[in-house]
């Protein structure tokens, strides 16, 4: 039991002294950053695996034939041929609007029909996503048929310059976990400390207990349920803060619905696991205090 | 042998035999400390101040092991008992200290219903005990007093209804009656004998040479420079009038 039974006649040996020490306050900050670590981390974690299933399987292929015609021919020809190879599940022209657009961004636009960037001599671009598979063997075939089709075109597998990106995030992500991990053992030597504190404070309660025929488990117990309560208080404070937080930036997160910010987000294991956090830190400051305090009562006679 | 387990027939409750106390590397303070306590018998331990008494009583009521010899108590040798099985025993004495050692922040009653409590007796069996206790040492009116605002005889009075209230099968009191006027002294011997009558071995440490000559069938050890003075050897070999 997290919390263990103590009758009410033996909770009074110690004196009711509710989040009077530092404690809890303690340990609600540690709760916060933990959750906020965790927070973090599942949500860069499936950003990452989100961006690597996507980039894995995506190449784009760059014609930049000088003729418009030809290269407008070559385009729809690869596009044609790749559909029907039992490799690539899609296969899409970018079209020259497309392409006007996302240029418009960095070049700047007149606005409308801008006679400067159409006269750009624009590569014709064919995204291709694979089915899941070999890939080295799907890039090989790929490039066959692009020789075939469209002879001089590039092959640009996405993950080449997405793939650092995805890494970061992924370090971020394992950052994050570290953190979540270094936030727990100091919790647990909070736990510790608050013990070993708490039986300085009433040794000569405990030396009184012993002395009349309490066991260490008696006494275990009710130094136990102090230190959980109190420690549950201050996880319950600091995952109300903790939440408030998370909510605050997921509610600014979903105005941002583009690029990969939008692949962000916690996902139902991720939010079990931080439901799930609060309680495995009760549970685990219930057994560091149990363990603490019985090997520190192994020493007095 | 489970810790109910009592004295042999016919054998001794306590039994120490060549037993020395010393703390740390200092010489000591107990040496070659033997004698036999018979059951139901009411030892009286005198001695001057630093003779090495409260070494002896803590040795009696568990809270220190000795440095060497034997201790058989209850007929169980208490040297190399497991420390796990030593609030069995601990259960069957009662203990008065000198200094009280009342929980502060626990009223009358619930110091002196502790051991009850400890032993896991309900609240609805208890009551009754503690309140005749209370009744006894005359601080019902104090029930719900805490130590801090009880006098220092009251204190006194509480502590050893404390140490009585489970019936201790070995009651052990150091200077029970040093802060308590001569008529409550008595009333407190009183019981102690009473407590004896039923069976209950008692060994009380102290100054008052008058209070020695007030139990019939007493028997007196006497501590001088941490060694017992038992020159009759009437300790070691009760004889049976004594007992």
């Amino acid at each position: 039991m997290i919390i263990p039974r103590v009758p009410v006649q033996h909770r009074r040996l110690l004196p009711d002294r509710r989040l009077s020490g530092p404690t809890p306050w303690v340990i609600a900050i540690l709760m916060m950053l933990t959750l906020l670590a965790a927070g973090a981390g599942v949500g860069l974690a499936r950003a990452a695996n989100n961006i690597g299933d996507a980039i894995a399987g995506r190449v784009t292929v760059q014609i930049v034939t000088a003729n418009p015609v030809t290269r407008a021919e070559q385009a729809a020809e690869l596009r044609r041929q790749a559909l029907a190879a039992p490799y690539v599940r899609t296969a899409r022209n970018v079209g020259q609007d497309e392409l006007l657009a996302t240029l418009s961004q960095w070049l700047g636009s007149a606005g409308g029909d801008d006679p400067v960037l159409r006269s750009l001599p624009l590569p014709a671009l064919v995204d291709i996503d694979f089915v899941g598979g070999e890939r080295a063997g799907q890039l090989a075939q790929l490039r066959a048929l692009v020789a075939r089709a469209a002879p001089g075109a590039r092959i640009i597998p996405h993950a080449e310059w997405l793939g650092p990106v995805a890494r970061l995030i992924r370090s971020l992500a394992w950052i994050a976990a570290g953190m979540v991990l270094l936030m727990t053992l100091a919790s647990g030597a909070v736990v510790i400390m608050t013990a070993r504190a708490a039986l300085g404070t009433h040794y000569a309660t405990i030396e009184m207990l012993h002395l009349i025929g309490a066991t260490d488990r008696q006494i275990t117990r009710l130094f136990q349920r102090r230190i959980a309560i109190d420690t549950a208080y201050g996880i319950a404070l600091g995952t109300v803060v903790a939440a408030a937080i998370m909510l605050l930036i997921g509610w600014q997160w979903s105005g941002v619905t583009s690029g990969l910010a939008a692949t962000a987000s916690l996902g139902p294991m991720g939010w079990a696991l931080l439901l799930a956090l609060p309680l495995l830190a009760i549970a685990l400051a219930a057994l560091t205090a149990r363990l603490t305090l019985l090997s520190a009562l192994k020493k007095i006679l | 042998m489970t810790d109910s387990a009592g004295p042999r027939p016919g054998g001794a409750m306590v039994e120490f035999d060549r037993v020395g106390l010393r703390y740390g590397p200092d010489a000591e303070v107990l040496a070659d400390i033997s004698f036999n306590l018979q059951p139901g018998s009411f030892y009286f331990l005198t001695g001057p101040s630093g003779a090495g008494k409260t070494s002896l009583l803590k040795m009696l009521y568990l809270a220190q092991r000795p440095s060497r010899g034997l201790v058989r108590l209850f007929g169980e040798d208490l040297v190399s008992m497991p420390r796990q099985r030593l609030p069995g025993f601990r259960r069957r004495i009662g203990v008065v200290f000198q200094d009280f050692r009342l929980i502060p922040h626990l009223s009358a009653r619930d110091n002196i219903a502790l051991p009850l409590r400890i032993a896991g007796v309900s609240e609805e069996d208890l009551s009754g005990p503690v309140g005749e206790m209370l009744s006894w040492i005359g601080l019902d009116d104090r029930a719900h007093a805490r130590p801090a605002t009880l006098s220092g005889g009251e204190q006194q009075r509480v502590a050893i209804a404390r140490a009585v209230i489970a019936r201790p099968q070995l009651l052990v009191a150091d200077e029970p009656t040093g802060n308590v006027d001569p008529e409550m002294a008595m009333r407190l011997l009183g019981l102690f004998e009473a407590l004896n009558r039923l069976g209950t071995t008692v060994v009380v440490a102290t100054h008052d040479i008058h209070l020695i000559s007030r139990i019939d069938n007493a028997q007196m050890m006497r501590l001088e420079k941490g060694r017992l003075a038992d020159p009759t050897g009437a300790l070691r070999y009760p004889p049976a009038n004594k007992v």
